[in-house]
Order: structure tokens, then sequence, then C-alpha cells
């Protein structure tokens, strides 16, 4: 029984739980990440030879972030570890690995636990390719990873914690903030604060970044629509609709844009496990038990790639998912601990909850977006080209649409438009969110190199 | 830090430098940057779409939008987000693709 | 919905093969027409395959029937209002032996007399107008008016341009029976519907031979998945669609600048699940095929892969025409894996034949009655047995 592989893809804070918990049942789980080293988006690491503070780094999070570190680091001997490591396709029970220079490894799985995480949710707006319009995600990365701002004068458009999250960590940086431009109205937050109570401390952050902002003269809108970047072959302005309809214009030199974040479910699509539409997440998710076990056997789902609960949820959904497998071998795991972390998981799902109603994904700003506006940023394929698309040439559902316009056909397999095109969609054709389907993932995950392989191969 | 440049540093600057090429010229970056960091803190774009050929500077920074493909000269692919400047790289923002060059 | 609804002709499956002949009977013929696909129009065969509008190199028995859809293929604006990306851009077969190189000639001087002219390319030829070749090439066989087109598109332009011309498209909607009485063909759908037409086309692709058993013609069908793959785009440097002479290596490049490519390996496939995965193996065969083919796509990045289902017979030649056993029955299937390009055609033939009864392009040998001994003595698997074929 101890000698059945198990591999963990991802090594945030769901697959360092993983792992940790799989070690101290006597085994040796591989570890894949395409990161150089552990940690996740959340706690990523800055590079060697940084030396800022994990304080100045995570903030309030510091502490947890140096308990995870610390946990992978213990385990660094204890398994099969492989950073800057790509799963690209799959086939039954075989995971097809890339490194960075393209060499090729097949490794077998009795189990797999994947722990992909999540990435930023997009509206497109008009003219958001053009250099100086990142991600909140990516904005974040550029400071936390890289000691960088993303420009001498960011606005911040979107909805949802981390729009005020990387605000703040911004404006303490030093960084000169426009202005942040939320789409949700005010009311909507502060109604969902007592539903916040799941997670008091989380709720405190909350509004300790929105009073600081505040006080620190950060200018604030809430309920505006983000119309267009404008600029000469990079950001300039931002032009916004308020509250009150009128179009308003910030001089800015960077846009930082999203709107919560969403789920990276293409490997277990390959994988083959049954997805089903969740109305709260707006996305189609792969089933689970509360254990985190797909419908495909041996196949086991963790953290914000599972489902988007936060990085402390995803700790304990990384152990359980872990504990699940164990069980499922006919291991002995430890109940205590099981309890423990379903407690904290049912916790932590009820506090996402309640954000995701008090930040809801702003499906209004769909009805006006321009037809001129891209959708497809790989294939540079206008909104619309899109609607156009659905209307004209039959096409009812989302891989109808992607055959026939290309969009989310590119490089990032609509990682970035697809959110939007099901909207558009469901929109144009007069039907539910839920009717248009959601794009099939197709191998490699990622773009694969062809001369690369060809070296390693044979 | 140039003027045309996107990025802003803001701390950990007194990292090793290292040199580069982009595009034939040389530049300087700081041991532990990115390669899409060592670019923007010089300019503004790190490459041309590929049917409007409109500037882009990358999206994601994360791996995920795979917006920031550039290639070094010996025609290998690099994303510039999640690929570390490296000593004397050089660096091409636009394809060395040539289809029709003899092999 | 009253009791049943009446068509001249009812077609079953909506692949290019059935879309077209949705289109020539209603457009050429006024013919009332129910085309009834289980899916969406285009999406099995038809949409997932290479998109080969490619004349050369198929026996020569099929040319009058590949000419007769090449005709078509170059009229498509005036015919269905849109292109489908088809360029003539040329094809051009490649040999690495001379063994191959010999069989390019024989089939040259042959194929003359069958209406295709084709250029020999040597291999000094050869090296100057296609430079970006990989090493090995011996010599090389192009024909000029073939080319490519976007099979993602083909099939359902044809059939909206059927329904705007007054068929009925019938989409995500099963058959579930279909059986011959006195009077004609009694169609029964998975959504309760009944369709009654005198003549009946079995354009079901890799699932055709269910329709075919039930009406006591099953044919040794197999099904399986083509496995292809696309690159990221480069700049526009390839024209003619590349391919070797085995077929172990074909690809083309699409205006825009991607390659796409397929050949060599097949996906096993299980008809319950219309879906399958390409291989993740077979991916890196291919591109080693790729690299070695054009050396400068060293380095290019694959972007998706895909399979499908299709239908092959084991001469590899479609059954198509009149059934031998049931009057007033039409088959087009079996492939056998290079359809795409005859799809029109085939369309165009089996519109005649339902209305005319006959064909000016020669299709004998496509008959399924070649099949005739194949029929195992069992009931059918699809077909209620009352009133059933005679």
């Amino acid at each position: 029984m101890s000698s059945s592989r198990v591999v963990i893809i991802g090594a945030g804070p769901a697959g360092t739980r993983a792992a940790e918990t799989l070690v101290a049942a006597g085994l040796k789980p591989v570890v894949v990440d395409e990161a150089p080293r552990s940690g996740g988006q959340i706690y990523r690491r800055q590079p060697p030879g940084f030396g800022r503070s994990l304080k100045k780094l995570y903030g309030f999070e510091a502490g947890k972030a140096a308990r995870l570190h610390d946990a992978f680091d213990r385990l660094q001997d204890k398994v099969d570890y492989r950073p800057g490591t790509m799963v690209w396709g799959t086939e039954g029970h075989n995971l097809h690995l890339a490194d960075r220079d393209g060499r090729q490894d097949v490794i077998g799985f009795d189990a797999l636990i994947l722990a992909t995480g999540a990435v930023d949710r997009i509206v497109p707006f008009e003219g958001w390719t053009m250099p100086g319009v990142y991600t909140l995600g990516g904005a974040q990365i550029a400071l936390k990873y890289q000691a960088c701002l993303i420009g001498r004068n960011v606005a911040l458009v979107g909805s949802g914690p981390l729009l005020y999250l990387v605000a703040y960590q911004y404006r303490r940086a030093g960084g000169n903030l426009a202005g942040i431009f939320d789409t949700t109205p005010l009311s909507r937050e502060l109604a969902g604060l007592p539903r916040m109570a799941a997670n008091p401390a989380n709720t405190a952050k909350g509004l300790y970044y929105f009073a600081w902002l505040a006080a620190h003269g950060v200018p604030m809108l809430h309920d505006v629509s983000p119309l267009r970047a404008e600029g000469e072959g990079r950001v300039a302005r931002l032009v916004l609709r308020d509250r009150a309809g009128r179009e308003r214009t910030f001089a800015c030199d960077a846009i930082a844009t999203g709107y919560h974040v969403q789920s990276e479910t293409q490997l277990a699509d390959l994988l083959g496990c049954d997805f089903a539409f969740d109305a709260r997440a707006g996305q189609w998710l792969p089933r689970q038990d509360e254990m985190g076990r797909s419908s495909v056997d041996g196949v086991y789902l963790a953290g914000d790639g599972a489902s988007v609960r936060g990085a402390d949820t995803a700790e304990a959904t990384g152990a359980l998912a872990a504990l699940a497998c164990l069980q499922d071998q006919g291991m002995p795991f430890d109940a205590a601990v099981r309890n423990q972390a379903l407690q904290a998981m049912r916790r932590g799902s009820a506090f996402a909850a309640a954000l995701r109603d008090a930040f809801p994904f702003p499906e209004h700003l769909y009805e006006n977006i321009a037809d001129t506006t891209l959708l497809c940023r790989c294939e540079e394929v206008s909104v619309g080209t899109f609607r156009a698309t659905l209307r004209d040439k039959g096409a009812g559902e989302v891989n109808r649409a992607k055959a026939f316009c290309r969009v989310g056909m590119g490089r990032c397999q609509g990682r970035m438009c697809g959110a939007s095109a099901a909207r558009i969609a469901a929109q144009t054709l007069g039907v539910e969110l839920a009717a248009v389907g959601r794009l099939r993932g197709q191998a490699p995950v990622k773009p694969l190199p062809t001369a690369l392989q060809t070296e390693a191969g044979e | 830090m140039d003027e045309q440049s996107l990025f802003l540093r803001v701390a950990e600057q007194d990292r090793e430098i290292v040199p580069f090429f982009v595009n034939g010229r040389p530049a300087t970056a700081l041991s532990g940057d990115t390669v899409l960091t060592a670019l923007l803190t010089h300019d503004h774009e790190v490459r041309l779409s590929e049917i409007l050929e409109q500037p882009r500077a990358g999206f994601c920074l994360m791996g995920a939008c795979q917006d920031c493909w550039i290639w070094t000269e010996d025609g290998k692919r690099v994303r510039a987000c999640s690929t570390m400047i490296e000593p004397d790289m050089r660096l091409r923002t636009r394809s060395p693709f040539n289809g029709a060059r003899p092999e | 919905m009253t009791d049943a609804t009446k068509y001249d002709v009812v077609i079953v499956g909506g692949g290019l093969m059935g879309a077209s002949a949705a289109f020539f009977l209603a457009t050429r013929y006024k013919f009332s027409v129910a085309l009834v696909e289980r899916g969406r129009i285009g999406a099995q065969a038809s949409g997932v395959n290479f998109g080969n509008v490619r004349r050369q190199g198929r026996p020569f028995i099929q040319l009058p029937l590949a000419h007769h859809a090449r005709d078509i293929w170059g009229r498509l604006p005036a015919l269905i209002g849109e292109d489908c990306e088809f360029l003539p851009t040329g094809h051009l077969k490649i040999a690495f032996d001379e063994d191959s190189l010999a069989a390019l000639e024989a089939y040259n001087a042959e194929a003359r007399h069958w209406g295709l002219s084709l250029t020999l390319v040597g291999v000094n030829r050869l090296r100057a107008d296609y430079p970006f070749l990989g090493p090995g090439a011996v010599g090389a066989s192009f024909s000029p008016e073939d080319g490519h087109a976007n099979p993602r598109l083909a099939a359902p332009a044809f059939g909206r341009a059927a329904r705007r011309a007054g068929a009925h498209v019938l989409e995500q909607c099963e058959v579930i029976g279909a059986t011959r009485q006195s009077d004609g063909f009694i169609i029964e759908t998975a959504d309760g519907r009944i369709l009654r037409a005198p003549i009946l086309i079995n354009s079901a692709g890799a699932w055709s031979n269910r329709f075919a058993a039930s009406f006591g013609e099953s044919v040794p069908m197999e099904a399986r998945g083509p496995q292809m793959g696309v690159t990221e785009s480069l700049p526009y440097f390839v024209q003619p669609v590349l391919g070797t002479g085995d077929s172990s290596f074909y690809m083309r490049q699409v205006k825009r600048g991607s390659v796409v490519f397929g050949g060599g390996v097949h996906v096993a496939v299980d008809l319950a699940d219309p879906r399958p995965r390409p291989r993740p193996a077979h991916l890196l065969t291919q591109l080693r095929s790729l690299v070695r083919f054009l050396p400068s796509m060293a380095g290019v990045q694959v972007v998706r892969t895909w399979s499908g289902v299709e239908g092959y017979l084991p001469d590899k030649l479609p059954a198509l025409g009149w059934s031998a056993k049931t009057p007033g029955l039409l088959h087009a299937f079996g492939f056998s894996g290079h359809g795409f390009q005859l799809g029109p055609g085939v369309g165009s033939v089996l519109a005649d034949l339902a209305a005319t009864g006959d064909t000016s392009v020669p299709i004998e040998p496509f008959s399924i009655e070649r099949f005739a001994d194949n029929e195992p003595a069992k009931t059918s698997p699809v077909a209620p047995s009352s009133g059933s074929a005679r």
C-alpha cells in the first residue's frame, strides 16, 4: 500500500498541506509545481537575494506565510519535488510533464491531488490589452515578487477583496493611486458585512484597508462602469461612467483590474472529472464531495482550484484531500485532524459565500461593452464578432461559438475571456448562464514548444 | 529607470546588476528580475500581437494569460513573467521566425 | 406537432455530406427536406478533420466524384454565401525515398487519364521552391488546384444555407427508430417527433452502421479518431498543403498564421463517447515529424490538440449510393478519414439520386452491396421489428 504513488499538482497552501499530510502518513508524494519555489500565488516567495521581511511582504498574513513556507521546507527531502514543471496533458493515470526547457517526462499516479489554484476573473473594456493594464493579481505579484509597481500613477478598477488589498499595498509601498473604482454599490458591500462575521478577522482586515485608504485621501468611487483605457501605445487615461451616469476621465499610467478570482480547472477537465455549474461562483466546477473527491476514482480536488474559498480554506482542503486519499487507500488517518479540517473548510466556505454575495460579479457591465472591444486577447476577436456569431450563425453554446469565431481558442485557452464569453453568450441568446456551457479544455494545458522536446525525445 | 518604462522599482534595488541584450542592444537588469521586469523597467512593451500587431506588455504576471511570450535570439520561446533574467541573455521582442529559411 | 410531418427526403446525420445534400435538395430541386442531427451540424468527423481539399493520392475511381466536389468548393461564395476559408493553394505530396517517388510517378502518369493534372517536382526544384523543407526529400508531386478549407465552418455553413433555402434542420435531435413501410419511411426521434418520407439518406458518419444494420446491411466499419494539433500564429510562409506519400504526416498553414498538423496516428474511440481525447504521446511523435519536415518549426508553440470520431471501412472506400436491399434508402458513410474534400460533391450526388434516381457521377464502386456477404443474421439494434425493412 505504501508503494502507491500519489502526485500533487501545485505547491501553494493546498498542495503544501496535502503533501504534509501524506508525508505524515509515511508516503512520499510527488509534488509538481509550475513555480520555481513553493508558496503558490498568495504566499509566493520573493527571489533569492531579496531582503524584505515577511511582514513587509505579506502584512497581516506574515505569520501564515512563514508557517506555510516552513512546512514545505521541512518536506524537501520527504517529497519528490518537481518545481518549474508543467503538467500539460494526461492520459489515463499518466501525466505528461514538461520543464522550462521543454524536457518531457511521464509519471504515473495511483492517486492525484489537484491543487491548481486560481487566476483573476476579468471583464474586458476598450483598451484592456494595452500596455499598462494588468490584473489585480498581476499588480500584486509585481510588488511582492519583483519590488516593482506597475506604474507611477495606478488606477484600480473592479470588485472583490483584492481591489482594496492591492490598493493598500501599493499606497504603502509609496505608489500614487489615481483612484479605486469599484463596480459594486457600497450598499451591497455593507449589506454583506453581517454574514462575513463567519470570519471576523478577515472582515476586520477588509474594513481596515478601506478606512486606511480613505484616511489617506485615495479617491474612491463605487458603482462605476469602466468604459475604456486611452493612450498612445500605453495607458494614459481611464474613462468610466460614474453612478450618476456621467462619463469621467482619470489620468493614470497603469490600470489594475479584476473581479475576484476563478478556479483553474483545465486538468480536472482533461482527467474527465464531471463538472457542475456553481451559481454562486458563476463558474463550472468539478463535482466534489466534502473531502475533495472528484467524480473520477483517485482524483482529488483541493484549494482554490476546486472552489475559490481563500488561502486558509485551501490549507484545510489540501489536508482533507490527502486524508480522503489515505482513507480510500485503506491507510490509517487521524479522525480528529479530519474533523478539525472539515470544520475549518465549512467555516471558510460560509465566509467565501458571503464574500461572493458582497462582491457580486458585475453581470450588468456586459450590457454596455462596445462591439469594438476585444473579447479574446489571444485570437484578437472582438465582442461584436462574438455577438454576431451567436446571433447569425446559430452558435447555441460557447464551444460552438469558439469553433466558428475562435474566441477561447488561443494560447490562454479561454482563461482570460471564458467567463466573459459565457456571459455575453447568455445575454445575446437570452438564456441562463449555465445553458451556454463551458469551454472544453484541450491539451496542452499551456503552450508547448516543439523543438525542445525533440532534443529530449527519442 | 527610463522615462518610458512601465514598471517602477520601489525597493530591493541593491541587487547585483545583470547585463543582457534586447533586440541586439545592451541593457541591464537586477539579479532576481523576471525577464518581464527586466524589459518593462526600460520600455513599455514586450511584443506585438500576431493579428492586429498591437503592443503588449503582459497581463497576469502568473503564467496564465500567455501574453508575454517572447524569444531568445536562437529562437527559444520565453514566457517573460515566469523566466528569470540571466547574464548575457539575448532577448528579442519580435519573432525571429523565418519559415522560409533553409534548414 | 401532429401525427407525422411529411417530407420528400429525410436525412439522418448532419455532417458535411448530409448538410450539403439538404442544401442541394432544397435549392436545386425545391424538395422538402428534414436534416436530423443528434448533436450539432458538422460537429463530428466533418468538423474535426484536417481540412484537406485534396484530390491527388485518392484512388482513381474516386476522382470523378472528387472533381465534382472540387468544382463546388470553388463556387462556395456564390452557392452558400461564404468561402469557409477554402484556399486553392495546391497540394504537395513529398517522397522521402525512391519507392515513394516511384509511386508518385506512377500515380502521376495514370491520374491524367482521370482528369487530374499533376506536376512532378524534382529534387532540385523542390529545394529551390520549398527551401523550408527538411532534409531527405527526394521529390514530390504537386496538385495545383487542390487546397484546404476550415472544417469547423464548412458543414455548419451548408446547414445554414439549407435552412435559408427552406430545409428543416433539426439539431440536438436523435433518431431512435427508422422503419420502412409500403409508402415510405417512418423516422422517430427521441424528442417525440415522427417524420415520414419516401426517401431516407443515411449520412450518420461513424454511427451510420447502426442504421445500415437495422435495414439488414451491416458493414464491417471501424470507428477511429484522427489526432490533430495546431501551433501559434506564425508569419504566413507555407501556401500548399504538405503531406507524405503514406499520409504519416501532413500539415497546412492557415492564412492568419497557425500551422495545423496531423497524421500517423489514431485515437481509439468508443461510439458511446463522441469526444475522444487526443493522446499526449501521439502529439510528441507528431511534433518530431513536424520539425523533421520543417526544421524552422523548432521552438514554435503548439497551442491545441483535438480528436473526433471517423468511420473506416476495410477497403477505405465509402458506402455511397442506393441500398441494395431497401428501396428509397441512400447510404453515404464510411469515408475512412478522407471525406472532407468529397463532402459537397457527395451532397450534390445524393440530391441528384434522391430527386431523379440517378447521377452523372460514377459511384458504382462505392455500392454497399460489396459488403453483402458481411451481413450477420441477427436482429437490428436500432429499428423496432414491426413493419421493419423487408
